[in-house]
C-alpha cells in the first residue's frame, strides 16, 4: 500500500529538486552574476576615494527609448603634458554589465570632452568617472527615466 | 568585416587649434544579452577596442562593452600639431580590426 505513494512521493521530490536546480542554473547568470554599481567603480578606482566635481556628465533626463542615448563627459581639466585626465569611464546600475565604456585620454587631447551613444536597460543612475594625473578620481552621476527599454528585448 | 566607418574631422585647422573629431562605424554592437526566435541567446559580437592616432602616434583610445550603442558613435579632441593623417581603428571580438584615415592640413 505505502508503496505507490512513496514512489510517486520521490518523482515528486525529484521534480521539485530539478525545478530548485533550474531556478539556481539561470537566476544568478541574469541577476546575481552582474557587480553592482559600487563593485565596478572600486574595479576600476582601485578602491580609492572619489571626489565630487570637475566632472560634468550630460544625458537626457527622460528618454523614451534606451537603444542610443547620447552622452557627453566633460571634465575641468588644463590638459598639459604634468596634469591632465587620464581615463575617463562610463558605468551603469541597472544593465545586464556595469561596464559602458573606458576612454583614455592624454595631453595632445587638448580638452577633456567625449561624446558617445549608449544602451539603458531600464531608468537607473549613470557614473562618469575621471582619473586624473595626480592618482585622484573625480565623479559625476545622474538619474535616467527610460520608458522604453535596450538590451533586453526579445526577437520575436 | 568591411563595415561603413565615417569620420568627422576638420580638414585644415591652424596649429595648436583644438579639433573635435568624430568617427562611427556600422555595426550591430550584438549584446550577448538578447534571445533569438528560436529561444537560444544570440552570441555576443561587439567592437571592443577603438583606437586612434595621429602623425604615428596615439592620441586617444577607448574599451567598449555592450552598453555602446549600435553603428558605435564616439566624439573626442585633440590639438592640430601637424599636418599628417590621422588613423582610425575598431577591433571586433573576432579579432579583426578595421581601419579609416582622414588628412588634415595644419597650417
Amino acid at each position: 500500500m505505502s508503496g505507490p505513494t512513496s514512489i510517486r512521493l520521490a518523482r515528486r521530490d525529484l521534480i521539485f529538486g530539478a525545478g530548485a536546480g533550474l531556478v539556481v542554473l539561470t537566476l544568478p547568470r541574469a541577476v546575481l552574476a552582474r557587480p553592482t554599481l559600487d563593485d565596478a567603480i572600486r574595479g576600476f578606482t582601485g578602491g580609492k576615494a572619489l571626489n565630487d566635481g570637475r566632472v560634468k556628465l550630460d544625458i537626457p533626463p527622460l528618454l523614451e527609448n534606451g537603444n542610443a542615448v547620447g552622452v557627453t563627459i566633460d571634465v575641468e581639466s588644463p590638459m598639459t603634458a604634468e596634469d591632465h585626465v587620464r581615463r575617463i569611464a562610463l558605468f551603469n546600475e541597472k544593465n545586464p554589465q556595469a561596464d559602458i565604456a573606458i576612454f583614455h585620454l592624454g595631453p595632445r587631447s587638448g580638452r577633456a570632452r567625449v561624446s558617445s551613444r549608449i544602451r539603458l536597460a531600464t531608468s537607473q543612475t549613470v557614473v562618469a568617472i575621471a582619473e586624473l594625473t595626480d592618482g585622484s578620481f573625480w565623479s559625476s552621476r545622474a538619474s535616467v527615466i527610460v520608458t522604453l527599454a535596450a538590451c533586453i528585448e526579445d526577437l520575436s | 568585416m568591411t563595415a561603413r566607418a565615417l569620420i568627422n574631422a576638420p580638414k585644415t585647422a591652424r596649429k595648436g587649434d583644438i579639433i573635435e573629431i568624430r568617427a562611427m562605424i556600422a555595426h550591430k554592437m550584438e549584446t550577448g544579452y538578447r534571445q533569438g526566435p528560436n529561444g537560444q541567446m544570440i552570441p555576443r559580437d561587439i567592437i571592443n577596442r577603438f583606437v586612434c592616432t595621429y602623425g604615428g602616434a596615439e592620441i586617444f583610445s577607448a574599451d567598449l562593452f555592450p552598453a555602446v550603442s549600435a553603428n558605435p558613435f564616439i566624439a573626442f579632441s585633440t590639438v592640430a600639431t601637424e599636418s599628417g593623417t590621422i588613423t582610425f581603428a575598431w577591433t571586433g571580438d573576432d579579432g579583426q580590426t578595421q581601419t579609416a584615415t582622414a588628412e588634415i592640413a595644419v597650417n
